[in-house]
């Protein structure tokens, strides 16, 4: 059989296998870093948009804009490509983690404003006038709350930086995709690129039955 | 120099702006003409999806949630880069802009199947008991009563999620699709200077900067309701 040969040899798959594994931890290090960043960016930003000033608040949202207008390709390439120029050089996983950062800060940060909206206004007065700072008020009344209202798009959104991660391929930094294609033209043979996408697969399909399973629960 | 004029030299060269606009707003016509078949090809098979799962034959739902899970799990570009070398093997050699297509629609169609479908499961029982007992057959139920109701809260998250897809054209550069990204970088790498890219991000921004803000804008006006 020679579509068997070309995506389904198990002889080559085992031959790259360490080559792919090396990928994956590469992958996972660059999620260990993107995840909570962004988690934690986007945090600052939805707190930040929350502020009574127009200003900034107008300010921030055109930097929000702005970053989820561009493809994050281009943004990891004009990074990759431009910081040298005025002076800043970073290693690929720095630039990598650095583009990531702007991206998936921005939709996090949108996430998390959506989750504070759902919160009533009376929460908040009602923390704040029982003695609560506010950022006790935020930490410990809105944001869980908010979190629980949003946790399909957050999980969500999560996936979307693991799918991100494969983009770092581009920019040469060895993660499970580049790996994998780097073995897949070394053997003449796509099972590499099997190997890798059934890695995906068992590393996302979990997450993904998962929201849906959540959204269908809040559609119904 | 100067430190600004060492910033338009390196950022918004004139004479590259020159030499390189046009090919930009060539390449922004191939990204525009890539969204508006992804956007037919991948909703229209969505809705299409979404609607026979509503038939509620299981061994058909199963294949139609496997197709959507994996489009959803899986990153675009190893769709793509398995599209692009893995086809020829079966004796089907596209363009590399029909690849891109091909890829983005079945990703869009995978995410859209599942927003239209949560959005005829947000429709409560009693508009099906309702439509049925004033005597319309399942199939009219389905399409005059439930599905115009349903369609109404998929507004916000399918538009959204229109974007980012769309956005994904920039992956073409990688197989050779002439869009805004490919232009911009092979041009950056020819003169050696970025200005060329700053025009890509211009391009991408009067793109794209509208319908960002659109979409939240959508988002604020219906957040999402049950009907």
């Amino acid at each position: 059989m020679d579509v068997a040969q070309q995506f389904f040899n198990i002889d080559v798959m085992v031959r790259v296998l360490p080559i792919v594994l090396r990928g994956l931890w590469m992958t996972l290090l660059i999620c260990a870093a993107v995840v909570p960043l962004g988690l934690f960016g986007g945090l600052l930003i939805a707190i930040s948009m929350q502020t009574r000033w127009r200003g900034p608040r107008l300010a921030l949202a055109i930097c929000i804009d702005f970053f989820r207008a561009l493809p994050p390709l281009f943004l990891l390439i004009f990074l990759y490509a431009g910081l040298p120029f005025i002076g800043i050089h970073l290693s690929p996983f720095a630039c990598v983690c650095l583009a990531f950062f702007l991206n998936t800060s921005a939709y996090y940060g949108e996430v998390y404003r959506a989750g504070f909206e759902s919160v009533g206004a009376g929460q908040w007065e009602a923390a704040r006038s029982t003695g609560l700072t506010g950022l006790q008020a935020i930490a410990y009344v809105v944001l869980p709350q908010a979190v629980r209202n949003v946790l399909p798009d957050l999980i969500s959104n999560t996936v979307e930086v693991v799918k991100l991660t494969s983009l770092a391929s581009v920019v040469a930094l060895p993660e499970l995709l580049y790996s994998a294609d780097m073995a897949r033209a070394a053997t003449y043979n796509s099972s590499p690129m099997i190997l890798a996408a059934a890695i995906y697969l068992f590393l996302l399909w979990p997450a993904v039955r998962l929201i849906s399973r959540l959204e269908h629960r809040i559609a119904q | 120099m100067s430190a600004l004029s060492l910033f338009i030299d390196t950022f918004f060269r004139p004479d590259l702006i020159e030499r390189y606009w046009l090919s930009i707003v060539h390449a922004m016509v191939v990204t525009v003409e890539l969204a508006v078949c992804i956007i037919v090809t991948g909703i229209a098979l969505g809705i299409g999806l979404a609607l026979l799962r509503a038939c509620g034959v299981r061994i058909v739902n199963f294949f139609i949630v496997v197709f959507s899970d994996v489009n959803r799990a899986l990153p675009p570009l190893v769709l793509i880069l398995l599209a692009y070398f893995g086809l020829p093997s079966f004796g089907i050699n596209l363009p590399s802009f029909a690849v891109l297509w091909i890829v983005l629609s079945l990703v869009l169609a995978a995410f859209s199947e599942e927003i239209f479908w949560a959005g005829i499961l947000s429709i409560r029982k009693g508009q099906w008991d309702a439509a049925r007992s004033t005597g319309l057959s399942f199939a009219q139920a389905l399409l005059l009563v439930v599905f115009p109701q349903a369609l109404r809260l998929t507004v916000p998250p399918l538009t959204n999620r229109t974007i980012v897809i769309i956005k994904n054209t920039a992956l073409g550069s990688i197989i050779g699709v002439p869009e805004i990204l490919n232009v911009a970088s092979t041009a950056e790498s020819f003169v050696g200077n970025i200005t060329p890219l700053t025009l890509g991000a211009i391009a991408y921004l009067i793109l794209f900067a509208p319908v960002t803000v659109f979409g939240r804008w959508l988002e604020t006006r219906f957040a999402w309701k049950r009907a």
